[in-house]
């Protein structure tokens, strides 16, 4: 087992659904624990997705579906789970699940399939998402494990949707597809090749993580 | 420490069971997902035609395939410009079964060639697939030419992979209107197709009739889609020379 792993404290049996150690669970990785500014994981698809709002949003939304729910499984086998291969059992339940959800996705919903069947990849490859079941799911019960899921994945959300923001705003003017610049009366704004290229989400992130640090407090060790 | 057996019977269980879920659900949800990829392509089909596009948007399904077989009608050419009526299995040849990803793969001589035909409203049009390579994998379109030949009445495109946000912009509305009324050939009369230029934003004056706007940080997409354009709709000309009589769009072989 992974010295990472966070052993669960002894609960009373009739705790809260939201006690505050659970709330932690939640709000933790919005901003003190945060995956991408402060674990710094899942950076590679913070820069690939987050040049417009609309495609970020899908993938923020996919991303926190797939991580509930291998955490609620890894979580439900976590004492079947044979330790010497656990990192390929959590892929290959990572991978099940996204190819579930990408299979549906085309039978009912054809376009949004079409947007999201691109991130496929990058979902699997999420280390945020192998990260928390190897440190969280694997020792923890289902409930406190979903929860942790849903927290990680929203912290994960709004920083790429903070990116992506930036991006599309400095990038090509706009903000979920409208045209912000063209509205408030800046007609001649042409598209910013440096925000548009990945490099824009790492000056992005670069400046996220200075403002969050500088406002907690937070030094790396 | 589980023993080894315990670890191959762990292993060996959680691929039958993840495996057997996976194909079962692929299997149960084959037709629909068949279904909802025919009703994508014939929305892209009829998408290449500006006035149909606008009404797309408020119909349901059914209404679009039966606005589809109102309005389009269909054949197939080989490269020398022949129609072929007939499949490999001997049974009638459906333009919309051919796979133009499959056909893209045999030397260009043995492809089939789906033409649709639109004729609404008093407006005539060519609807040609096209397929070529992207960045990152293939895209697809359909181009409708009006009836001259020459000139282009819209376009919709699609892709595979191409990055969001970047490559991918070929599918939305603003880029895919940058080619209407463009024109094939160039002063000389010679085909050229329609170049999308490197750079983005560039006036409309200075791209002239035969190049489109570019899209800035996707300028490898644009030159796939360039190669597309140009290779596809060459193809079609031997078609246009054997079968279009006065430049006005036939529906005498239905």
């Amino acid at each position: 087992m992974s010295t990472e792993t966070i052993e669960a404290p002894v609960v009373k049996e009739s705790e809260a659904l939201l006690s505050r150690r659970r709330r932690k669970f939640l709000t933790d990785p919005l901003n003190d624990d945060n995956p991408i500014t402060i674990q710094v994981l899942g950076i590679c698809s913070a820069l690939a997705v987050t040049t417009q709002m609309k495609p970020t949003m899908v993938m923020a939304l996919s991303v926190i579906f797939v991580m509930i729910f291998s955490n609620l499984i890894i979580s439900l086998l976590r004492n079947a789970i044979p330790g010497r291969i656990r990192i390929i059992v959590q892929l290959a339940i990572v991978a099940t699940l996204v190819t579930l959800v990408n299979e549906v996705l085309k039978a009912y919903a054809f376009d949004v399939y079409k947007q999201l069947s691109v991130f496929i990849g990058l979902i699997i490859t999420n280390c945020i998402v192998m990260g928390r079941l190897e440190a969280f799911a694997l020792g923890n019960k289902p409930y406190d494990s979903v929860l942790d899921g849903l927290g990680s994945g929203l912290g994960y959300s709004w920083i790429i949707l903070a990116v992506a923001f930036f991006r599309e705003l400095w990038g090509s003017g706009k903000v979920f597809g409208y045209d912000v610049m063209g509205a408030i009366g800046f007609e001649s704004f042409s598209a910013n090749g440096l925000m548009v290229s990945p490099v824009g989400a790492f000056i992005v992130l670069g400046f996220i993580i200075w403002v969050q640090r500088s406002k907690t407090g937070y030094v790396e060790h | 420490m589980q023993s080894n057996k315990y670890i191959i019977i762990f292993a060996l269980v959680l691929t039958a069971v993840l495996g057997g879920l996976l194909s079962g659900v692929s299997q149960v949800l084959g037709p629909t997902q068949k279904k909802a990829q025919d009703l994508d392509t014939k929305k892209q089909i009829l998408g290449a035609i500006p006035a149909e596009k606008e009404a797309l948007g408020d119909m349901e399904a059914e209404e679009i395939l039966a606005r589809y077989n109102e309005v389009i009608f269909s054949e197939v050419t080989d490269y020398q410009g022949n129609l072929v009526d007939t499949n490999v299995k001997g049974g009638p040849m459906v333009a919309e079964e051919v796979n133009i990803e499959k056909n893209y793969k045999v030397p260009v001589e043995d492809r089939l060639f789906p033409v649709f035909k639109y004729s609404a409203n008093g407006e005539e049009s060519y609807i040609l697939p096209v397929y070529g390579a992207g960045l990152w994998d293939a895209i697809w379109g359909f181009v409708a030419l009006n009836p001259d030949l020459k000139s282009v009445k819209g376009i919709s495109f699609d892709h595979k992979g191409e990055t969001p946000g970047l490559g991918a912009r070929i599918t939305s509305d603003d880029v895919q209107e940058r080619y209407r009324g463009k024109q094939l050939y160039n002063d000389n009369g010679e085909f050229v197709a329609i170049t999308m230029v490197k750079g983005e934003k560039i006036p409309e004056d200075r791209l002239g009739p035969n190049k489109v706007d570019g899209l800035a940080g996707a300028t490898l997409t644009a030159n796939g889609v360039n190669d597309m354009l140009l290779n596809y709709i060459g193809y079609y000309q031997k078609y246009f020379d054997k079968n279009v009589k006065g430049g006005a769009v036939s529906l005498n072989n239905q």
